[in-house]
């Protein structure tokens, strides 16, 4: 089952440029929760703070609250507890390219110690009926490689790969600017099935996805986040003028 | 496809009979290049051939060498002791190389990296003849003999600048976005930079690691008071040992007819040594592969 996030006054920098200031939001537990917002407003940095894959750049850091579920991702834990709980799906897919689509998939498991063949075996094959790609590729799934498959099916294994850790939250950072329109219709699908059992934040470019896929909306501007409603309030009636402009395509 | 190139030309008839003389100049060139970068290698192993093949029988490759004077007799125990020199120097090399080109691709962003860097480039230069000098003060002088250990020393350290490099520069090919992908399942960065990047660029390492194995195998200079060569068969690693490369230098400086033709079978038989174990080891490393991998 999925668990809500809790952000409370979150701040982050790239060395001395602030990215995020006193961010405050919430995201329902088995619910998709969409961020928009102009390129470079962060939002991927909002996302990419909340299992701290912000630090891995060098000389990044982020401060302020995070609770996903009853866990503190700021407090007490290490980030590694944090990213097996807090899936990811990136922007371009980013299979491992030496690694067959079993591996892929196993990868998650595998890398952190689990040994049990006859589990992963199910596992894997779960995982890749739950990212809607198993029947294109069980009769390979040994013998070719995560990158032999097209771009649509790379990021529907990768979201494979990440739902086999079974984490409790997916974030997922512009999964479909990369893909065409039928993947990307093959990838929205997905996330309203993924729903009933992840909590999902999605960052999108395409205000149209968002709408299609979230139950709620948050609007970010040079690194604040400027409104946070249910997805038919932010399209229909913002509050914010500069909601209005944006989504009428006034600027960005 | 000819269809086009015939309407391109009723468009406009002497731009595409430029581009097609051009292409077929550029063609011309880089076919004429590949040539010439084969040439001497063929060149090289064709005089090798009509050399030495003559002289390459069973005796050869299983007898040791008949004292100066007598005719018969072989380098088998060279063949053996190139082998366990080469053994113990990839042993010895390979570990260290690609440990170091590991911490300067994923750690060695900081100061004690351009150290390492800029040692390793050095150590690439440095003329091999020095590098059997420092083994011998290393290994020779505090053993109290000559031994195979000390000429596989003299090898590794000619192999880790090589490796160390080529294997940086592979692990800097793997994008970032996969390093990422594996921090986002929450692997460790160490099981990371293991499991993910170093066995995505697998191949590209194995290329490093044959490049030095291949240069360092026909090495003579750092053998010369390090394994110093023996007549006879040895096993022992701390013991003199024959190495073709010093068997073929003694016996061509020789003033013996059957020595120099010998001398020419020994050469033979190290450049198909080393090409038969680059082969080999790109075969065994190509059949994990799997299909579409790159």
């Amino acid at each position: 089952m999925g668990v809500g996030v809790k952000v409370e006054k979150l701040n982050a920098w790239y060395g001395k440029s602030q990215a995020l200031y006193d961010i405050t939001m919430q995201a329902q537990a088995n619910h998709a929760t969409a961020l928009i917002g102009p390129s470079g407003c962060g939002k991927s940095t909002f996302v990419r703070c909340l299992n701290r894959m912000h630090e891995t750049v060098p000389d990044a850091r982020a401060d302020g609250k995070v609770l996903v579920g009853d866990l503190s991702v700021y407090n007490g834990t290490t980030a590694v507890q944090i990213r097996r709980r807090i899936g990811m799906v990136f922007q371009k897919p980013n299979p491992f390219p030496t690694m067959s689509i079993y591996d892929n998939v196993a990868a998650g498991l595998k890398l952190n110690g689990f040994r049990d063949h006859h589990r992963l075996d199910e596992i894997v094959e779960r995982s890749l009926k739950h990212a809607a790609l198993w029947d294109e590729v069980k009769d390979t799934v040994r013998k070719k490689s995560g990158a032999s498959l097209s771009g649509g099916q790379q990021q529907r294994l990768c979201i494979a790969r990440a739902l086999a850790v079974e984490p409790e939250v997916l974030l997922m950072d512009e999964p479909c600017s990369a893909l065409d329109p039928i993947s990307t219709g093959k990838i929205e699908e997905l996330i309203f099935q993924l729903k009933e059992k992840y909590t999902i934040v999605i960052v999108t470019h395409n205000m149209q996805q968002a709408s299609r896929v979230a139950e709620f909306t948050g609007f970010f501007l040079l690194g604040r986040l400027i409104e946070f409603d249910k997805t038919e309030k932010i399209f229909t009636t913002p509050s914010d003028k500069r909601t209005e402009d944006y989504i009428t395509g006034r600027f960005g | 496809m000819a269809n086009h190139h015939e309407n391109q030309s009723m468009i406009a008839p002497s731009i595409s009979l430029r581009r097609r003389g051009m292409d077929f100049l550029v063609t011309c060139a880089a076919g004429g290049a590949v040539v010439l970068v084969l040439l001497p290698l063929g060149a090289v192993f064709g005089y090798l051939v009509y050399k030495g093949v003559g002289s390459i029988n069973l005796a050869f490759l299983t007898e040791t060498p008949k004292p100066p004077g007598e005719t018969g007799g072989g380098m088998a125990n060279a063949i053996a002791g190139s082998s366990l020199i080469l053994l113990l120097g990839s042993l010895v090399g390979v570990p260290v190389g690609i440990g170091a080109g590991v911490y300067l691709a994923e750690y060695g962003r900081n100061r004690l990296g351009n150290l390492i860097r800029f040692t390793a480039d050095v150590l690439n230069g440095v003329p091999s003849i020095i590098v059997g000098i420092v083994a011998y003060g290393l290994v020779v002088l505090t053993q109290g003999h000559f031994s195979a250990l000390a000429g596989g020393v003299a090898l590794a350290i000619m192999m880790i600048p090589t490796i160390t490099r080529t294997t940086e520069e592979m692990l800097l090919l793997v994008p970032n976005s996969v390093r990422e992908a594996a921090y986002g399942l929450g692997v460790p960065r160490w099981r990371t930079t293991l499991s993910i990047t170093l066995r995505t660029a697998t191949s590209g390492v194995i290329t490093g690691v044959m490049l030095a194995f291949a240069r360092v195998a026909g090495e003579t200079a750092p053998l010369l008071f390090t394994a110093f060569g023996n007549q006879f068969w040895n096993w022992k690693v701390n013991q003199p040992t024959a190495a073709l490369p010093l068997q073929i230098f003694t016996y061509a400086i020789s003033p013996y007819d059957d020595w120099h033709k010998q001398a020419w079978a020994g050469a033979l038989i190290l450049i198909i040594l080393i090409v038969f174990s680059v082969s080999a080891v790109r075969f065994v490393a190509s059949r994990g592969m799997l299909k579409g991998a790159n």
